[in-house]
């Protein structure tokens, strides 16, 4: 493989302490290496910004819903979908892009790995058809566990055990990646027409609460010692004083230290935070309680989240939280699908304006920045926009744009048309922090890489990490001021290495690169208890015989297995 | 007004992608340049030069423009589509999204149109003097955006599913129409000077439907709620007013409930 070493570009690394100094990367055999030969070839990287790929914690770009979306979105699509010249193939899609261009997009936005943050397990065939039809990037998806009937019958006896070696036996039919765990209880409460809106709101029929859930999920994951924690879309996602409830589920990590060979320090990651941090009792009298749910998290050095930006766009919304689409689908009266998956989740899609005339919508995208901009560590926060439900991924250079630049920001916030009463309702307004690019690269890189439990090999230059490389055009002593130029220059890097390949240049897709599919085999004790359980679930319930059930080795050839040894546990 | 004349030279071996015949896409422009503008045949792009002899100039916009198309079109899609302004005239049957999302201008079709032509036509007039496909004047596929604007009018029949999620505007149709006429309409007005099969105004919210021949079989989301004198399209009579549909949401304002009308000619 070719040798490469890039210089004199400003590299920023939260790995390594580096703040924009100008250094050498070299490249060798797909990794950083201390040094390469004289034949080399030289990537001049003068005036330039160099990082490790990015990773995306959490996205919605694999599988039955996605592609669900897709289907019944073909609206998303229609004046964008001819094909460019290059090796690229049609790009399609909007706010729920075809795999080709989710793999191309990604790329090009300097990113190199992408967490699928819901995978039903029935399902998960299709999941892993659709990350391997993803070119460029690696990634891995999260089976959802937060309202499967075994766990909700294990949790409720307090069986941490059972729960875990059904979560470990999971990961292996789905070749999943952790512990994803949505709107517990409220999910299968919707299949009675009901919804757990607190954590102690009983879920129908099984007689646990949601704080059962979630607690008994976070000590399965520390048990196995898994590389991700435990994964959480809290329960009374989008609604007027929910931040106590988020509060309330956060604080269930208390005291619960997190067991795991793979450098990672929280125990529970919270998702899509803007969605949990509301304050007030209805839409007229809302308030932004970012700051009330951020000093929390602050102090808590087990957590980290990530931010879910609304981005002010239409887009698609998708969640495993299926009594929150119809909710919505009530609000906006567009078009709504629902699905129930058996024994394991369900799912609901509407799409969704996030008109910026709008109050509501102004403040939520107001509060998606307050989160970021309370956070302390920015090894502990993350950026996404909860793709597609806030945003699409590839509206990730605006946002940046308003986290890195107050005036940007500012400007925004003034030109809504509600503008009074979106400063009013939240905290934007007095807020002068200009995210750096030392800090959007905790944010972006090492941050998320630690907690996924990937930190030996991504998010960060030290040799021996994968050649994963960023190179922005942007010189960070002359960084741009206006909005638009800061997010051209996010929206195309330089260049992109791809484990020591070069699959972008210029903004353009060169090469697809060799993209693997990461999952964790964790082994544990023989459980005949939950194999017996297992057994019977199928025969007495499940549409599928059990022998059909896991995910065959074709559907995902270039795997790269994570092992985890939890049989002392 | 400079006009620019276009001739089918050569007819495509798939469909031709016309979105670059139009008004604005020609404005400017010498017919040198215009016969270079691309136009794709599935996934390859050509140009209008290679299917078409280009004659004459545009204006220097879009509404000093007038272009007239002519030869067999049966393979063009999107002639017209997204007009801001000028005038264009086909006289020929032309492929679907013909005057699709248009916003300004006037468009003339001497012939038939396919299905999805006049796609959420925001302004301007669209006239088809022969037969119109499905889906004349609704939504794109997918989409809850209508028709919201300018008139739209055929000499001869529509087909089914027209001016489905209509939110604004006015289409005549002076022939027949089959099933799902007005579908989901949110608002506008719609005009059928001859008959129509079934399902007219199912799920309607709001908007008017004004029929002057006979419906197949009504929707039973209507009621009648007595009589009206008007003059529709320069006919004067008396059509019985209908409620509807009843079966669907429909707003409040001023705490009364809003319903959509259907006006039957007695
Ligand atoms: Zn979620
Ligand atoms: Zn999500």
């Amino acid at each position: 493989m070719s040798e490469y070493i890039i210089k004199n570009g400003h590299v920023f690394d939260p790995t390594q302490g580096i703040k924009g100094d100008k250094k050498d990367i070299a490249v060798k055999d797909g990794k950083i290496v201390d040094k390469v030969g004289s034949s080399a070839k030289v990537i001049d990287a003068a005036g330039k910004t160099v990082m490790a790929g990015a990773l995306e914690v959490h996205a919605h770009v694999a599988g039955p819903k996605v592609n669900a979306g897709r289907w019944y979105r073909p609206e998303d699509k229609h004046f964008d979908s001819h094909k460019k010249p290059g090796i690229t193939r049609i790009e399609g899609g909007k706010s729920i892009p075809t795999v080709f261009k989710t793999g191309y997009e990604y790329a090009r936005l300097g990113f190199t790995f992408a967490m699928e943050a819901a995978m039903p397990p029935l399902y998960a065939r299709h999941v892993h058809e659709e990350i391997h039809d993803t070119p460029i990037i690696d990634e891995a998806a999260l089976p959802v566990f937060g309202n499967n009937w075994f766990i909700l019958e294990y949790l409720k006896n307090h069986e941490v055990e059972n729960t875990a070696a059904y979560i470990a036996w999971i990961l292996r039919q789905t070749k999943g990646y952790g512990v994803k765990c949505v709107n517990p209880g409220g999910t299968e409460a919707w299949a009675w027409g009901l919804n757990c809106l607190t954590i102690h709101d009983p879920v129908p029929y099984f007689e646990i609460t949601p704080a059962e859930i979630i607690k008994g999920l976070i000590e399965a994951n520390e048990y196995l010692g898994l590389p991700h924690s435990m994964h959480l879309h809290q329960n009374d996602l989008g609604n007027p004083g929910n931040y106590k409830t988020t509060i309330d589920s956060l604080k269930l990590a208390e005291g619960i230290k997190a067991t795991n060979n793979f450098g990672r320090e929280q125990v529970l990651h919270s998702t899509h935070l803007q969605f949990h941090a509301y304050k007030g009792t209805n839409w007229g009298d809302f308030e932004s309680g970012a700051k009330e749910v951020m000093d929390y998290v602050n102090k808590q050095k087990n957590l980290t989240i990530d931010t879910g930006n609304v981005t002010l766009d239409e887009t698609t919304t998708m969640t495993a939280d299926g009594p929150f689409e119809h909710h919505l689908h009530g609000l906006n009266h567009l078009k709504w699908f629902n699905v129930d998956v058996e024994l394991e989740t369900a799912a609901g899609i509407v799409p969704f304006i996030y008109d910026p005339n709008n109050a509501v919508f102004a403040s939520q995208w107001a509060v998606g920045l307050e989160i970021a901009l309370y956070a302390k560590d920015p090894m502990r926060c993350f950026i996404t926009t909860d793709h597609p439900n806030a945003g699409p991924f590839t509206r990730y250079p605006r946002v940046y744009s308003w986290l890195m630049s107050k005036k940007v920001r500012d400007e925004r916030l003034n030109s809504f048309k509600k503008a009074d009463k979106v400063i009013s309702a939240t905290n934007l307004a007095n807020m002068d922090r200009e995210i750096s690019l030392y800090e959007l690269a905790a944010m972006t890189r090492a941050g998320p890489a630690k907690c996924l439990g990937l930190s030996k090999d991504y998010g960060g230059l030290k040799p021996g990490m994968n050649a994963d490389i960023a190179i922005y055009n942007i010189n960070p002593d002359k960084f741009p001021s206006s909005g638009p130029e800061i997010e051209k220059a996010f929206a195309n890097v330089a260049y992109l290495f791809k484990s020591g390949k070069i699959c972008v240049e210029g903004g353009k897709v060169v090469d697809m690169g060799h993209k693997e599919t990461f999952w964790v085999d964790a082994k544990v004790k023989e459980n005949k208890q939950v194999m017996h359980d297992v057994r019977e679930k199928f025969l007495r319930y499940y549409s599928v015989n059990e022998a059909n059930y896991p995910v065959p080795e074709s559907y995902a050839p270039h795997q790269h297995i994570i092992s985890v040894d939890a049989t002392k546990a | 007004m400079n006009t620019v004349t276009l001739t089918v030279k050569k007819q495509p071996e798939l469909y031709l992608e016309c979105e670059n015949v139009n008004t604005d896409a020609f404005a400017g422009k010498k017919a040198a340049d215009i016969a270079k503008l691309g136009a794709y045949q599935g996934k390859e792009i050509l140009t209008l030069g290679d299917f078409f002899t280009i004659t004459g100039e545009a204006g220097a916009t879009a509404a000093d423009t007038k272009i007239i198309v002519n030869g067999d079109c049966t393979k063009m899609k999107y002639l017209g589509a997204k007009m801001t302004g000028g005038e264009m005239i086909v006289n020929y049957a032309c492929d679907m999204y013909t005057g699709s999302w248009m916003k300004g201008g006037k468009l003339t079709v001497n012939g038939d149109v396919h299905s999805f032509c006049g796609l959420a036509l925001a302004g301007g007039e669209f006239t088809i003097n022969g037969n119109a496909g499905n889906y004349l004047g609704a939504a794109y596929r997918g989409d809850w955006r209508g028709m919201s604007g300018g008139v739209l009018r055929v000499k001869g029949n529509a087909g089914s599913d027209v001016a489905s999620f209509m939110i604004g505007g006015e289409m005549i149709i002076e022939g027949d129409v089959d099933i799902h006429l007005g579908t989901h309409m949110e608002g506008g007005k719609i005009i059928l000077k001859g008959n129509a099969n079934r399902r007219v105004g199912g799920q309607l919210v709001k908007g008017e439907i004004y029929v002057f021949g006979k419906i197949n079989v009504m929707m039973p989301g209507y009621k009648p709620v007595g009589e009206k004198e008007m003059e529709v399209d320069g006919t004067k009579a008396t059509f019985v007013d209908y409620l509807g549909d009843l079966g669907e949401r429909h707003p409040k304002r001023k705490g009364e409930t809003v319903y959509g009308h259907l006006y039957m000619k007695k």
